[in-house]
């Protein structure tokens, strides 16, 4: 896909994030749209192309009284809305759309107008993986755990730092739901939820959303926010059964989606100036810094508790705190798009000084998907 | 018998062997007959080079312990803490299970320890295989 070629031009979160009992997840949804079309300076006749996950497309199209030319409903967890982006990127540009509006919202700590999530018995998730006893992410996500740090040998407290480097970050944004400081005690004394992780080690739940706009660079230049320009783009999926990953060190879908994005962007890791990786679990900012290549092999551990993606370091990671401490819904990924707009736009609440280069690489089930996204503030 | 309340696997067409074996004792993967790869979960192809003609393969049962976590908040059909856990079967293909026999601590649940399969009943229709550490 040709680089510069289609930029972000509306972006924003629900008016609210954290515990929002007064709005349903279609609402949140149409809160984060409508701000986003305020920030671009758009009405819903304007938009000629959706993308959602978690609702439908058509629930959106009809919620918000849009007509699209293009939809596109991939749902393959908290990753999908990189994904939309990198689909959105290609539609326009082959003229499928002009203005694309992508919107998540998720009712994810108050559960209004969220379908119950269940796995069919019958399913090879419900007859292999379910009988064995586990209840969502937090028993599944970390299996893969204690054999990367046995293969490794990465210490708990090496791990314990995620939360803690991340808390750090998080104390500078006002929206974080958790800004008080952490040790790496703190983390490793908390309530254990499944063993090798505890509870803050764990993602928040959260309700909100977040919505985005993009179009054409060449349009980009007629809106009011600065554009925040798509550099490269990749996109895979693996399996939705976390035993079956093919290794328990590293996700190929990352392996797959990562690359082709810096490839596609034509950087190398020397000219990222942010990075965003996509943390419901502790351990996924380990496995993203290697699989991207940022670090060798079992070197991730070390990496981030040596400070290096912490406050003033060269590559400042999770800036707005992360799904450990900032928010997280259920669906990350367009929160991490989010910060990765802000930083790109400068007005991030810890913005990184002069970022023109930032990498957002979401994961969407239990390694079963991924997508990233790589933005510039410089045009073409 | 197990503790009532676990998630009841319900077969389909392609997996009913596999179940069927678990109620015989026997732990069934299958093979290509093209290029001899020996994979799960079960279906009627190959999964490396989509061929058609697969056999089934009666497992050792032999396994080690691959990796897992210990779970400790509540879920039907178990009591807390509680290891879910992924072993590697001799024959290579790796399948999520309990172990059982074995105290469920970080320090009794060693990485590789060797284990063998148990078939252990919900009720007369699925026998769930799950593994404890090897004799001898
Ligand atoms: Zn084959």
């Amino acid at each position: 896909m040709k680089q510069k070629a289609v930029a972000v031009v509306g972006a924003s979160e629900t008016t609210k994030l954290g515990v929002v009992p007064d709005m349903s997840q279609i609402q949140l949804h149409a809160d984060a749209a409508l701000n986003a079309m305020k920030d671009a300076g758009l009405k819903p006749s304007d938009i000629d192309g959706i993308a959602t996950a978690g609702e439908t497309p058509q629930q959106l199209a009809q919620y918000l009284g849009i007509t699209p030319t293009y939809v596109d409903g991939t749902s393959v967890g908290g990753c999908s809305f990189m994904i939309h982006v990198r689909h959105a990127a290609a539609a326009i540009q082959s003229g499928l759309a002009k203005t694309i509006l992508i919107t998540h919202g998720e009712s994810g700590r108050s559960g209004i107008g969220r379908p119950p999530r269940s796995v069919p018995p019958d399913s090879l998730n419900g007859q292999f993986e379910q009988p064995f006893g586990p209840m969502g992410p937090p028993s599944l996500f970390p299996i893969p755990v204690l054999r990367y740090m046995k293969t490794y040998g990465i210490t708990h407290e090496q791990i314990a730092m995620v939360s803690v480097v991340q808390r750090e970050w998080a104390a500078l944004n006002p929206r974080s739901t958790y800004k008080d400081p952490i040790t790496v005690a703190d983390v490793l004394n908390s309530r254990m939820i499944a063993y090798p992780f505890r509870i803050l080690q764990c993602c928040l739940v959260t309700d909100g959303g977040g919505a985005l706009i993009l179009t054409s660079a060449e349009r980009a230049k007629d809106f009011p926010q600065k554009p925040v320009y798509i550099l490269g783009t990749g996109e895979s999926v693996e399996t939705p059964m976390v035993s079956q990953m093919e290794d328990f060190t590293s996700s190929r879908a990352f392996r797959v989606a990562g690359p082709t994005a810096f490839k596609e962007a034509g950087i190398k890791h020397s000219d990222v100036d942010h990075l965003m990786i996509y943390d419901a679990f502790a351990h996924l900012p380990l496995y993203g810094l290697e699989d991207l290549g940022f670090v060798g092999r079992g070197e991730a551990g070390a990496f981030i508790a040596g400070r290096n993606t912490a406050i003033g370091s060269k590559l400042p990671m999770n800036t707005n705190g992360g799904g450990l401490s900032y928010m997280h819904s259920g669906m990350y990924g367009m929160y991490a798009l989010q910060e990765s707009v802000r930083q790109m736009r400068g007005i991030a609440p810890a913005q990184v000084p002069g970022a023109k280069i930032s990498v957002c690489h979401g994961v969407g089930g239990m390694f079963a998907a991924s997508g990233t996204i790589i933005f510039t503030n410089e045009g073409p | 018998m197990l503790e009532p309340g676990r998630a009841k696997p319900v077969p389909t067409p392609e997996t009913q062997h596999f179940w069927d074996g678990t109620k015989a004792g026997e732990l069934l993967l299958q093979r290509c007959d093209e290029c001899a790869k020996i994979y799960f979960p079960p279906r009627p192809f190959c999964p490396g080079c989509a061929s058609r003609s697969v056999s089934t393969l009666k497992a050792s049962g032999k396994a080690k312990l691959y990796s897992y976590v210990i779970h400790h908040r509540k879920v039907p059909g178990f009591t807390p803490p509680y290891a879910i856990a992924v072993v590697e079967l001799d024959e290579g293909p790796r399948m999520m299970t309990n172990i059982i026999d074995c105290e469920q601590t970080p320090e009794a649940l060693e990485l590789d320890m060797k284990l063998e399969v148990a078939f252990v009943p919900m009720d007369d229709s699925i026998t769930l295989p799950l593994f404890r550490p090897a004799r001898g």
